[in-house]
This record gives C-alpha cells, sequence and structure tokens, in this order.
C-alpha cells in the first residue's frame, strides 16, 4: 500500500485512515487467524471497563432490514486483564491500538484512563459516551453536552494519549455535543455510535431482545451517520472519524468526502472478516483511480449539487 | 475441551473459504441438504463445530449477517461437507435459492464439538430435536467409524413425521432409532425428552452417555433428565451469534463458574457444553 493513505489523527500515525470499530473485532486476537492486522490503520478494541461487566441476558440481538439491533451490555474482563493480557498480545503487531473506556460514573472513566496512560501499546483512548445498552453510563454522558464535556476533560487530565469521545446519535442536537466535547479538550471526535431501537416477534408477540432495546447498526443507518458526520465536521477543527453502516470502499469515501479523516468499519466485519482490508484496498484503488496522490484531497470534497458541474 | 486440542493441526484454525456447492437438495418439506466440496474443511473438523455461512449475495445489504450451520457430514476421502438445515426465515430463503455450480462464502469449523466416549462398550443415546439431527447425524457416524459404540440409540424428535427427513441414514448407521412427533403421527407420541426418560430405562443400570442437540427448552429437559438419573450429557446449544469468531459477545450462554455464574460464547467456549455446566 502506498503512502498516500497514511493519516495522522490526533498524534496517531496510521497507515491508512481504515480502523476497526470497538465491539466488531474483540481484540484483535479473534480475526488474527483470518487476516493480517498490520494492514489496519487502528484497531479500537472492545468497550473496556474499570471492574468486568457480566452484560445483558440474551438474545442480545437481532437482524433487521439491513441491520441489527445489539443490546450486549458491554461485556468485557475489566482494565487490568486488558493491560496484562490482551494489549501485551497485540504489541507483535505494527498496528495502533486505540481503547475504547466506559464507565457507570465520571470516576470510572477516569480511572480506566489513569490506568492506561503510559502503558505500551496503547495509542490513544475513545471515550464511549454513547453505548444505549447499559443502565447506568454510557449514553446518559453523551445526551447531555455538559456531562459529556464532563466526562472528556476529566479523562483529559489524566492521561497524556489522544483522548477521542465515540458520540450518540441519539440527540437532539449532536453539534452541540461535539462542541462540548472539543472544548472540553477532546483531540479527535469519533461519530456515530448505534441508534436506539427495538423489535418485536409478530409471531410470538415477544420483544426480539431481552434488554427490550438495543443499538441499531449496519448499513440501515448510514445516511443519518454520514449526515451527523458532515455537521460535525463544519462545527469543529479537530479530525472527525466517521463511523456508521460503512461496508464497501465506496461507503467510507462517501464519510471522507463529507469531511472525515479516518473512519471505523463496524458491522461489516462480522459479514465479512475482511471488509476493512477490502475497503483499504477500494480507498487506494479510488484515490488511483482520480488521480489523488493523498487521502487528505478529498476528505471534506463533497459538492453541492446546487453549485454546477457535476463533472471534473 | 479435549475435542478442540486434537482437532487442532497446525494451520490457521479458522477458514474463511469460497464452496463450490456440489448438491442441494429438499429432503423433507422445508428442509434442504446442501453439499460443498471442501476437503481442506473435512480434515479438521469434529461432530459439533459449525459454520458461518453468508446466505444472500456477497454484496446484498439483507439478509446482513452469516447463518450459522452445524457440520451435517464430512467425509474426508470424498472432500463433501453437507449442512442440513430448515427453511425458517430470510437468511434460510436466501440459501435455499443457491444452485449447485455456484459457491457459497463460509466460514469454519468454528467452535467446539463434542467430546466422544472413550470405549465401545458404553452405551449412548443421542437425542435430537427436529433439525437439530444434523449434527447429531455427524457425531453419531463418526463415534460408529472411531469408537464404533454397540450400544447406541438415536432419539430423534419431531413436530410431526413429514419433518423426519433423514432417518434413512440414521438407520444405516446400523442402530437403534427411535422416532418422538409432537402429534403423534410417527413413533412416541410426545416430546424427545419423554422418550429418552424411556429409554434410559430400559438401558438399566448400564448408565448411557447422553448427547443432545435441539432448541434451548428441550436441551433443558434432556439436562434435568440426565442429572435426575446421574447421567453425564453434552449438549450443543444455540444462540442468536453475529461474527461466529468470538468477537461480538452476541451468542451468551450462562454456564457456572465457580460459585458464581457467567456469559460464555457459544461460538467459542461452545456450541457444546457439559449439561451441568450450563445454567439452564
Amino acid at each position: 500500500m502506498t503512502g498516500r493513505l497514511a493519516v495522522d489523527i490526533a498524534g496517531i500515525r496510521m497507515k491508512n485512515p481504515v480502523m476497526v470499530a470497538s465491539g466488531t473485532f474483540g481484540f484483535g486476537k479473534e480475526y488474527s487467524d483470518l487476516i493480517d492486522l498490520n494492514m489496519l490503520g487502528a484497531i479500537v478494541t472492545k468497550g473496556t471497563s474499570l471492574k468486568p461487566w457480566e452484560g445483558n441476558p440474551p438474545d442480545r440481538i437481532a437482524e433487521t432490514p439491513a441491520g441489527m439491533l445489539n443490546a450486549i451490555g458491554l461485556q468485557n474482563d475489566g482494565v487490568e486483564s486488558l493491560i496484562t493480557e490482551k494489549i501485551p498480545w497485540l504489541l507483535k503487531f505494527d498496528v495502533p491500538v486505540i481503547v475504547n473506556i466506559v464507565g457507570t460514573t465520571a470516576d470510572e472513566y477516569v480511572e480506566v484512563a489513569r490506568r492506561l496512560d503510559g502503558v505500551e501499546g496503547v495509542a490513544g483512548v475513545e471515550v464511549n459516551i454513547s453505548c444505549p445498552n447499559v443502565k447506568e453510563g454510557g449514553i446518559a454522558f453523551g445526551t447531555d453536552p455538559a456531562m459529556a464535556a464532563e466526562v472528556v476533560a476529566a479523562v483529559r487530565k489524566v492521561t497524556r494519549l489522544p483522548v477521542i469521545p465515540k458520540l450518540s446519535p441519539n440527540v437532539t442536537d449532536i453539534v452541540l455535543v461535539a462542541q462540548a466535547c472539543v472544548d472540553a479538550g477532546a483531540d479527535a471526535i469519533s461519530l456515530i455510535n448505534t441508534l436506539l431501537g427495538t423489535a418485536i416477534d409478530a409471531e410470538t408477540r415477544t420483544f426480539k431482545l431481552a434488554n427490550i432495546t438495543g443499538g441499531l447498526s449496519g448499513p440501515a443507518v448510514k445516511p443519518v451517520a454520514l449526515r451527523m458526520v458532515w455537521q460535525v465536521v463544519q462545527a469543529v477543527d479537530v479530525p472527525v472519524v466517521g463511523i456508521g453502516g460503512i461496508m464497501t470502499a465506496e461507503d467510507a469515501i462517501e464519510f471522507f468526502l463529507a469531511g472525515a479523516e479516518a473512519i471505523q468499519v463496524g458491522t461489516a466485519n462480522f459479514v465479512n472478516p475482511g471488509a476493512a482490508l477490502d475497503v483499504i484496498a477500494g480507498v487506494d484503488a479510488y484515490l488511483e483511480r482520480h488521480g489523488f496522490a493523498h487521502i487528505r484531497e478529498i476528505v471534506g470534497a463533497v459538492r453541492s449539487p446546487t453549485d454546477g458541474g457535476k463533472g471534473d | 475441551m479435549a475435542a478442540s486440542e486434537s482437532a487442532s493441526i497446525s494451520r490457521p484454525e479458522i477458514l474463511g473459504m469460497m464452496l463450490p456447492i456440489i448438491e442441494h437438495a429438499e429432503v423433507a418439506a422445508h428442509v434442504r441438504e446442501i453439499v460443498l466440496y471442501a476437503p481442506e474443511l473435512t480434515e479438521g473438523v469434529y461432530p459439533g463445530q459449525f459454520v458461518h455461512v453468508l446466505c444472500g449475495s456477497p454484496a446484498a445489504l439483507d439478509p446482513l449477517l452469516r447463518r450459522p450451520f452445524s457440520i451435517h457430514d464430512a467425509d474426508p476421502s470424498s472432500g463433501r461437507v453437507s449442512l442440513l438445515y430448515e427453511i425458517r426465515g430470510r437468511g434460510t430463503a436466501a440459501l435455499a435459492e443457491k444452485l449447485p455450480g455456484e459457491t457459497l462464502d463460509v466460514l469454519g469449523p468454528l467452535g467446539q464439538g463434542f467430546t466422544l466416549p472413550e470405549s465401545a462398550t458404553q452405551p449412548l443415546i443421542l437425542a435430537a430435536g427436529g433439525i437439530a439431527v444434523a449434527p447429531i447425524y455427524f457425531l453419531g457416524r463418526r463415534i460408529a467409524e472411531t469408537v464404533g459404540c454397540r450400544r447406541t440409540t438415536f432419539i430423534v424428535g419431531a413436530r410431526t413425521e413429514c419433518l423426519l427427513g433423514c432417518l434413512d441414514k440414521f438407520s444405516q448407521l446400523g442402530r437403534d432409532v427411535r422416532v418422538a412427533t409432537d402429534d403423534g403421527s410417527a413413533g412416541y407420541h410426545g416430546l424427545a425428552s419423554g422418550l429418552l426418560e424411556q429409554c434410559i430405562e430400559e438401558t438399566g443400570a448400564a448408565g448411557p452417555l447422553v448427547y443432545a442437540c435441539g432448541p434451548m427448552p428441550m436441551l433443558k429437559a434432556v439436562a434435568e433428565i440426565a442429572k435426575a438419573h446421574g447421567l453425564k450429557c453434552q449438549v450443543s446449544t444455540e444462540a442468536k451469534m453475529a461474527c461466529g469468531i468470538g468477537a461480538c459477545m452476541s451468542c451468551a450462554i450462562k454456564v457456572r463458574s465457580g460459585d458464581s455464574s457467567q456469559y460464555v460464547r457459544c461460538c467459542k467456549e461452545g456450541p457444546v457444553f457439559d449439561a451441568d455446566e450450563v445454567i439452564w
């Protein structure tokens, strides 16, 4: 792969702007039999809390038209296991690892971030203020600009790592949340997390998820994600990482055109374990085909349909 | 688990493959058998393991997710791998459209299989509910060919007679095959678990090893019966699954963990568990 894909997101140098999204890639190990992890722009780990979390009862997922609902409930083994087992295992790969952190209180986010500061092999923290599937914390922080800012500012204070809040789309005005996060010291912004939804089985007259509600992801959410990325890009001056329903290189390019400097492939990993690699190859081919020397040339390059001339 | 240790050989544990479809036929109402040419897959695969299949076309966004299917048969000499499935929803409906000559996008072999009995004198009961005859047949065949247990009873439960599509195959294994139907249209009138109770009593003091695959309520009933009779029992569980390779934590099964419990992954630590390990 050529250097035209190399990017620097909040000080994290990546070979390409294609990461794998939190919760869809475990801690990398599960996919290492199937793809070369060295090829990825970055790995964003499964959400990690201070203590192990049990997660929600099953059923935890339901497929929906061109998408899926999940209510995993952030089952994870806690930050100690991450630091002593999962991160060391990843050291043999030449790929930045961004740890997605979660908590039920601002203090818990802070404590997880504090423990990760200085850990070899951790390139940054993505602050998950947007999980809709846990009773406390998560989305509660992401739907109120003041609370989002409080968590981001508190995490900012205890780590030298880049701090990247991951925003929830379940808000009236995502721009307000993004601005509050940037004002609180965010180095970049990831969006979107999942859209809150539910599914009902008509035959059995039962909710499909034990948690009743879950987070919608997959191609179905892409237009919402693309719109929100574009809005946030207009309003903040830090890099925006676009997430939401990216299945193909074409999807990714749409996010770059909307202004995202990097993207994350999420649900697509479940369908095609090589999805992120296919996206990388496809984006590179697009740059070649259109004669762009570097990915930055297409970031934010979307044109208004009323500007006239659609041809080059 | 012992099965996985002996199954591990020097190659990636999981293979991603485009496999040619050799045959695809209806074997009972709404039940199809799809046969794939997959020599690599036949070598390391264990009964109870599964493959994760992209049922729609690779570019289609709907149905989105792969579907897990237990291996129904695998024959290293011919390179044939067979899956047996019931057309139930959008995934299996899409799979049913596939034609011989086309290819199927498959990940596998996945999960932990059954641990085989150690002795040929060990009496066995292999119980299947509905479409779960798929892995039970493969298990029965593998046991017959390797351990050679002579006293093996198959119990096949179905809603109605017409679902009992592949019983001939079980008979070809030369074993005792018992049938239970919910509506009494064939064999024992009632659930497979009821027939299991009857079979255990017939076996007497010998203490059969019980293997079961079927819907979770059936497995729960089987586990309770086995426990009540003090029998060892392995069950192949099912759960809604996304990635199939242990990353997404969707397919949670609650198991004992010391004095407490924890959710483990059906796709990775399962789908086969000791019945007394699972919290039903």
